[in-house]
């Protein structure tokens, strides 16, 4: 059974002016430049390489790390090496008000814990969520706690599917699950 | 209770009922893979499924429209692993010499009204523009469905997009299309499904549906669908069962998430502004920006028609000196029509250049890209900062495009 509670720095990707960024795009996420890269232990330099004040987050980023985004995270293309290369680097999950359709598919098809937090602007904007809080959470219930701030937050829970992949490990392991049941 | 469009076409796919919130297993009619994202399906097909047969290899298909033909080593022996997945599991190649998927399978009659298709192509539920669900997902998806013919889906709310009026007749599909990226933003339609009614709807053709179809990805939308009485005759193969037909139009008394209302009547053209498809200004606005070149093509506006209406303001004109217009058609279909019809000519005459059809022009591939300060005006769908090179973007309709490239500013048609 896979651990579904996850305990992570995290790291709050804000604009130039302090505001939570928006419609962070597939191409600012990994850049359609690298698209040829098809090893994922490969993908890692190339996260956020093309997102303005954040070019620098595979060096900065350390493993178990929390991304923090504003909505629509994963918008554009279908690619999955946006989701890759943040597993690459070992990234623990992503938490945003909401994530484009083929984004969210492609995160929970590959095991990756996204969790949708509707009011998170509000939570920035008050600065209860700041980068270097050390955050604890339970993916499958959406239990979320700030444990710098001492300060318990709701994450919407995963669905049924997603808790079932997220446990088999990726949608391929659970695929293996369904035929063994027929 | 009746259903929408959306939720009639996965209950015609799917044993579990289809309500919006609702996550089902979805049967898919036609599973494709790109250049791009198909050599991750391969990988991940061959590690995890090895010598496995495929679900139906008469529903799975590869389309390369990215890099066509290959301009980098990569691209190359990514096609060519492609090719060879092909050949051992006896699966169709549409190949670089096709053009763009989504538009192939339509003009294949694979994507029809009524059906499931699924592509590692963002914007393949352009597809809603027949009538088709048509969904854009990452390689591992994919994958699943080449093995199981299956995927999971959660089936979304729908919401009832009402255009009042009519445009403007300097105006196209794009300008309108582009419109509705500015009023709807990114929200309106986030994660939702869109019908469109209204007379200025209603009335697109099979080109205008594809460009309004194409969009709905900057509305973070699901896919967007225009009801009709009457569906123009080419989206029609001439088997389609009325059953098949049915499955186009929402049931009387359908439910929807909410209702917009949004007026066009006597909208001129629009220009969408770096760095977002959803910027958008009267032309009037931007009027007299410098541009140092122009594209017109893309799965938005790559149709004859399309290509037909920059030539209308072409005939008889040149590309100002200094500034480089490139064409690229939708599909091959697309070409022998403009090549039938005399438009390959006038493109050529007024010095544009005129590439091989694919996806060209938007991603890195085989159009080209804009260097740092070029400033380009174009038909494509996104503008987002890096997205085409380090230059500016410009997002408007083929008229509007063609009528920048004669003045080397940005302009509107009706000057001309």
């Amino acid at each position: 059974m896979r651990e579904t509670a996850l305990r992570g720095k995290i790291w709050v990707l804000l604009d130039k002016t302090g505001k939570l960024i928006e419609d962070i795009d597939t191409d600012q996420i990994f850049h359609n430049a690298h698209l040829h890269i098809t090893d994922i232990s490969e993908m890692g330099p190339y996260a956020f390489g093309n997102l303005e004040g954040w070019k620098d987050f595979s060096k900065k980023c350390g493993e178990g790390d929390l991304v923090v985004a504003g909505r629509n995270f994963g918008a554009g293309s279908s690619r999955q090496q946006a989701v890759d290369c943040l597993i690459a680097l070992k990234v623990g999950a992503v938490i945003a008000p909401s994530f484009s359709a083929i984004y969210f598919r492609n995160a929970v098809n590959s095991g990756f814990p996204v969790l949708r937090i509707p009011s998170l602007e509000t939570l920035v904007v008050a600065g209860k969520l700041k980068t270097g809080d050390l955050v604890e959470m339970d993916v499958k219930s959406g239990q979320v706690t700030n444990l710098a701030q001492k300060l318990p937050l709701r994450a919407e829970p995963m669905s049924a599917v997603q808790v079932e992949i997220y446990m088999a490990g990726n949608v391929f392991e659970y695929g293996k699950i369904l035929d063994e049941k027929k | 209770m009746g259903k929408t469009i959306i939720e009639k076409i996965i209950q015609a796919h799917s044993r579990d009922e289809a309500a919006p919130g609702k996550i089902v297993w979805m049967d898919l009619d036609i599973r494709s893979a790109r250049d791009f994202g198909g050599p991750n399906v391969v990988k991940h097909y061959d590690q995890e499924y090895g010598d496995a047969l495929l679900a139906d290899k008469s529903k799975t298909f590869f389309t390369f429209d990215l890099c066509a033909p290959a301009c980098t080593l990569k691209y190359a022996d990514n096609q060519q692993a492609c090719r060879d997945f092909a050949r051992k599991h006896g699966v169709e190649v549409f190949d670089v010499d096709k053009g763009i998927g989504s538009h192939v399978l339509m003009e294949e009659g694979l994507a029809r009204p009524g059906g499931t298709v699924v592509g590692t192509d963002s914007h393949m539920n352009i597809l809603g523009a027949v009538g088709c669900l048509g969904q854009g997902m990452g390689d591992v998806d994919i994958t699943f469905a080449f093995k199981t013919g299956k995927t999971w889906f959660e089936v979304p709310q729908t919401v009832k997009v009402v255009l009042r009026g009519m445009h403007s007749p300097y105006a196209d599909p794009k300008d309108l299309t582009l419109y509705l990226c500015k009023e709807m933003g990114t929200q309106s339609l986030a994660l939702r499904a869109a019908e469109f009614y209204g007379p200025a709807a209603t009335s697109l053709d099979f080109a205008g549906r594809i460009t309004l179809c194409s969009m709905i990805t900057e509305m973070a939308g699901i896919i967007g669908f225009v009801s009709a009485e009457e569906v123009p005759a080419v989206l029609m193969p001439a088997e389609l069962s009325d059953e098949q037909f049915s499955l186009f139009q929402a049931d009387p008394d359908a439910s929807y998430a909410d209702v917009i209302e949004i007026n066009v009547e006597g909208l001129p053209p629009q220009v969408a502004v770096p760095f977002s498809p959803n910027n958008v200004r009267p032309v009037a606005e931007v009027r007299g920006t410098r541009i140092d070149s122009g594209f017109i093509g893309s799965c938005t506006n790559g149709r004859t028609e399309d290509l037909v209406r920059a030539a209308d303001v072409l005939n008889g004109k040149k590309v100002k000196k200094g500034v480089m217009l490139k064409c690229v058609p939708a599909t091959r279909r697309v070409y022998q029509e403009l090549l039938e019809r005399g438009i390959l000519e006038i493109l050529f005459r007024s010095g544009a250049i005129v590439l091989n059809p694919g996806c060209g022009g938007c991603a890195e591939g085989h159009a080209g890209l804009t260097g740092k300060g070029e400033v380009q005006i174009s038909t494509g769908n996104r503008n987002f900062s890096g997205k085409q090179g380090k230059g500016k973007t410009y997002l408007a309709s083929p008229a509007v495009v063609a009528a920048s490239c004669i003045r080397g500013e940005i302009v509107a048609p009706e000057e001309f």
